[in-house]
């Protein structure tokens, strides 16, 4: 085996793991926050941080893990793709520091605490929409030139960033509401399975124009979907689409509880495998691959020793918080 | 912005956020090592002050350990946003040291700062005293990779250039490179001493209200003992350090000293104490020196020379005045601080420690200096580089991304607002912390439970504001 051919490889799967680690999970507590303008009690709002505060933080580690992994493994994106989404990377940064602040300091307030709902509420939102906006960015490129991002300011800016934008925040939206399902019980559980069903359908829609604008505005993207044989193995994933959506609408409507959040994740790991089918091997669309974006091979291999390392036991550690987490969030419980 | 460009303002970005954010690695790595001790004494005497003191100054250590970890996501990232050039060119090296730091401080959380935190009531002493020590041995080794990674800026070793990027060779010399153990040693006192100053001031704030407070009086002979003792080694270390610097950066140390060459009939290189050093008639404004003294240090002989400001070509100085004056707030605030640190002794010896009032208020008066100290020291090192991101290889005009000032304005004007804010609220908490007194046990927690490493500030039960207005 070719090592500095595979290493890249190994690397592209290890980040992209934490990347789906990090959008699934911190999603859900994101989403938590999106729901927040339609529960207004103050007791159900305390249910509703409480099913996050013992894991959002942790979440938030494969962010970083992502980012630094992106750093060392592949400097090129990371240099290439930070400047380019400069402001709404650091509206993002800034909405999530508001947010961790907001959950550390509204359990410890009393007078302030209206004032920390709104910051936890808005910093959710911000952070999910600049994540979303980014995400769109990515897919209609960036401009290239001698290894530098060589595009505009606003060149994130567009009507189909905003829109992935608003996509996000719907599926963030549908994980939360499915999280607060399996964590709540009797009328705040109703009011989720209320909320689940619109997120749900919208966040469907919104997929699909995304899925079929994609293809049709980069010709690159239209060739791997819908060339012969590709077409034929890859209409899997609009079959695997629908029968999600129709499963998870079908859920909400009967109650299943904790299947509706399983497949909501599956939804979005579904949306991650059809992005890298779009994009594999670039890493920066249109010309750059992923060998040639990869640190060289002696950083690379000292690199993964200590992800190796640590992916397992951030792993064993996730799996642990969740088992002595598991059940009901009751109100008036885990107030502190 | 008036006539600012991108460059300046993204550097002033960076200083600001990574002033900011050193504090409170700073004090976590100072007080995880007390802690370590405090309980160590606790263990070995049984003696109930030392426990009633950690649980005081574990609360204090979660939140700075929260805050600094808040602070340092943003420095991750920074690298990536407003110096893409630099991350592009030398990723390969400083990319891997940097995510190595983010996989030592996962590691922390991960595992060993629960048991610290919470799991008092769950495990053994014996486990409980490891955990510490592991918490304390990986704030250093944190601070390892940190110091690892920036000393390579400043001295290069181990790396090949390959199309004009920075390729790794051996890691082992890219690791231990010629300023490191200096760096490293250097920034560790004075992570210790800084805590010994804070320690040493709220124990001053608590003998102000009870002279008699046994903990008080405890946490304030301990911080005035480990004064005493720091801070001539760290004078040592820094001198051996300046050396290092004389050898691999002249250009720095030449504008440390203020020093633009020997004048004519002269030999031998003065001590400035006081001067304006004015870069365009390249010479120094109403200076004040001790002739040949810096001579003497610098190169152990009377009339030794070092290289001036004046054998470098004039685009390759940096900020003189900057480097120079911080050069001085450093040192001078190191001499005040062993002033205090001997005055201790003497009180001591003298059996006042801890009745000399205006002592105590001296100490809480000067309980950030050691912090003030560390950003003079960091803004000596990082200024006193300029014009190179890595020493003699890479300029800080080709490491900046292609930014437009309007963007670095905008976001520089967002984390002065979000950073006011956050350590406004934060540095408030913990004054609030630091004013109650030595008290009990910590709460019970870990992975899974409402309080939990990866939410330091869960350990701590104070409330931010004390009107009670929810039924």
């Amino acid at each position: 085996m070719n090592v500095a051919f595979d290493l890249p490889v190994i690397w592209l799967f290890l980040i992209g793991f934490a990347i789906t680690m990090y959008v699934v999970m911190d999603g859900f507590s994101l989403g938590v926050g999106i729901l927040f303008p339609f529960v207004k009690h103050d007791q159900h709002r305390d249910v509703m941080m409480n099913s996050v505060a013992p894991v959002w933080d942790g979440n938030q580690t494969w962010m970083i893990l992502g980012g630094a992994g992106l750093y060392g493994a592949f400097p090129l994106a990371y240099a290439v793709y930070l400047p380019a989404m400069y402001l709404p990377l650091i509206l993002m940064l800034l909405a999530l520091i508001f947010r961790g602040i907001a959950f550390e300091f509204r359990f410890k307030s009393n007078r302030s605490r209206p004032f920390f709902d709104i910051v936890f509420s808005a910093g959710s939102m911000v952070a999910t929409f600049a994540q979303g906006v980014v995400l769109g960015a990515i897919i209609q490129g960036v401009q290239v030139v001698d290894r530098q991002y060589a595009g505009g300011t606003f060149d994130w800016f567009s009507p189909f960033s905003l829109f992935t934008g608003v996509a996000l925040m719907l599926g963030y939206g549908l994980l939360g509401a499915s999280w607060l399902i399996v964590k709540t019980e009797g009328g705040l559980q109703r009011r989720f399975y209320f909320l689940a069903r619109p997120f749900a359908i919208l966040l469907a829609v919104a997929m699909a124009v995304v899925s079929l604008w994609t293809p049709l505005a980069n010709s690159r993207i239209f060739d791997v979907w819908f060339t012969m044989p590709n077409m034929l193995w890859l209409a899997i994933m609009p079959i695997m689409f629908l029968a999600l959506v129709y499963s998870i609408i079908k859920g909400i409507i009967e109650r299943h509880e904790k299947l509706i959040f399983v497949k909501s994740i599956a939804l979005f790991v579904l949306g991650l495998i059809g992005l890298i089918i779009s994009f594999f091997p670039l890493l920066i669309p249109p010309s750059i691959t992923v060998w040639e974006a990869a640190s060289s091979p002696k950083s690379q291999s000292f690199l993964i020793v200590g992800y190796c390392v640590l992916i397992p036991v951030i792993l064993a550690y996730t799996f642990y918080s969740y088992r002595v987490f598991k059940g009901k969030v009751r109100v008036g419980e885990g107030y502190h | 912005m008036l006539g600012l460009h991108a460059i300046d303002l993204a550097r002033f970005q960076f200083a600001f956020t990574v002033s900011f954010h050193i504090i409170f690695p700073a004090f976590s790595i100072g007080l995880a090592s007390y802690l370590m001790v405090l309980e160590g004494l606790w263990l070995k005497t049984g003696k109930d002050v030392y426990i009633k003191l950690y649980h005081f100054w574990i609360r204090i250590f979660a939140v700075a350990f929260g805050l600094g970890v808040v602070s340092g996501v943003v420095m991750a990232y920074e690298f990536g946003t407003n110096w893409s050039g630099f991350a592009e060119k030398a990723g390969d090296i400083t990319g891997v040291l940097l995510t190595y730091e983010v996989l030592t401080a996962f590691f922390l959380e991960a595992g060993f700062l629960g048991i610290m935190l919470f799991g008092q009531a769950r495990v053994s002493k014996r486990l409980h005293f490891l955990a510490t020590c592991m918490v304390a041995i990986g704030t250093l080794i944190s601070a390892t990779w940190i110091l690892m990674s920036n000393s390579w800026m400043q001295t290069p070793a181990g790396f090949e250039m390959v199309d004009g990027r920075f390729e790794p060779v051996s890691w082992l010399e890219i690791m231990f490179n010629p300023s490191f153990p200096y760096r490293l040693l250097h920034m560790v006192l004075a992570a210790f001493i800084s805590v010994s100053f804070v320690v040493g001031g709220v124990g001053g704030y608590h003998l102000l209200r009870d002279k008699t407070d046994k903990a008080a009086r405890k946490m304030f002979s301990m911080a005035m003992w480990m004064a005493v003792v720091t801070l001539p080694i760290q004078i040592m270390v820094g001198d051996a350090h300046g050396l290092n610097t004389l050898e691999h950066q002249p250009a720095k140390l030449a504008a440390m000293e203020g020093y633009w060459g020997p004048k004519s009939g002269e030999t031998g290189v003065p001590l400035t104490l006081f001067a304006l050093p004015n870069m365009e008639t390249a010479q120094n404004d109403y200076a004040l020196e001790i002739p040949n003294l810096a001579s003497l240090y610098l190169t152990h002989s009377l009339h030794g020379e070092i290289q001036g400001l004046n054998s470098f070509p004039k685009d390759e100085w940096p900020d003189v005045p900057l480097v120079f004056w911080s050069f001085r707030i450093m040192v001078g605030l190191g001499m005040a601080m062993l002033g205090i640190g001997v005055l201790g002794l003497f009180l001591r010896w003298r059996k006042r420690l801890y009745d000399t009032r205006w002592f105590h208020r001296l100490t809480f008066f000067t309980l950030p200096i050691g912090f003030i100290a560390i950003v003079a020291g960091w803004v000596t090192t990082e200024a006193g580089r300029q014009p190179w991101v890595i020493y003699g290889l890479l300029k800080t005009v080709d490491a900046v991304s292609p930014l437009n000032a309007g963007s670095v304005a905008a976001s520089l004007s967002g984390f002065i607002v979000v950073y006011a804010i956050i350590f406004g609220i934060g540095i408030y908490y913990m004054a609030k912390l630091i004013r109650k007194e030595p008290m009990g046990d910590v709460p019970d927690g870990g992975p899974g439970h409402e309080r939990h490493p990866k939410r330091p500030f869960s350990v701590v039960e104070q409330e931010l504001d004390d009107e009670e207005v929810r039924s």
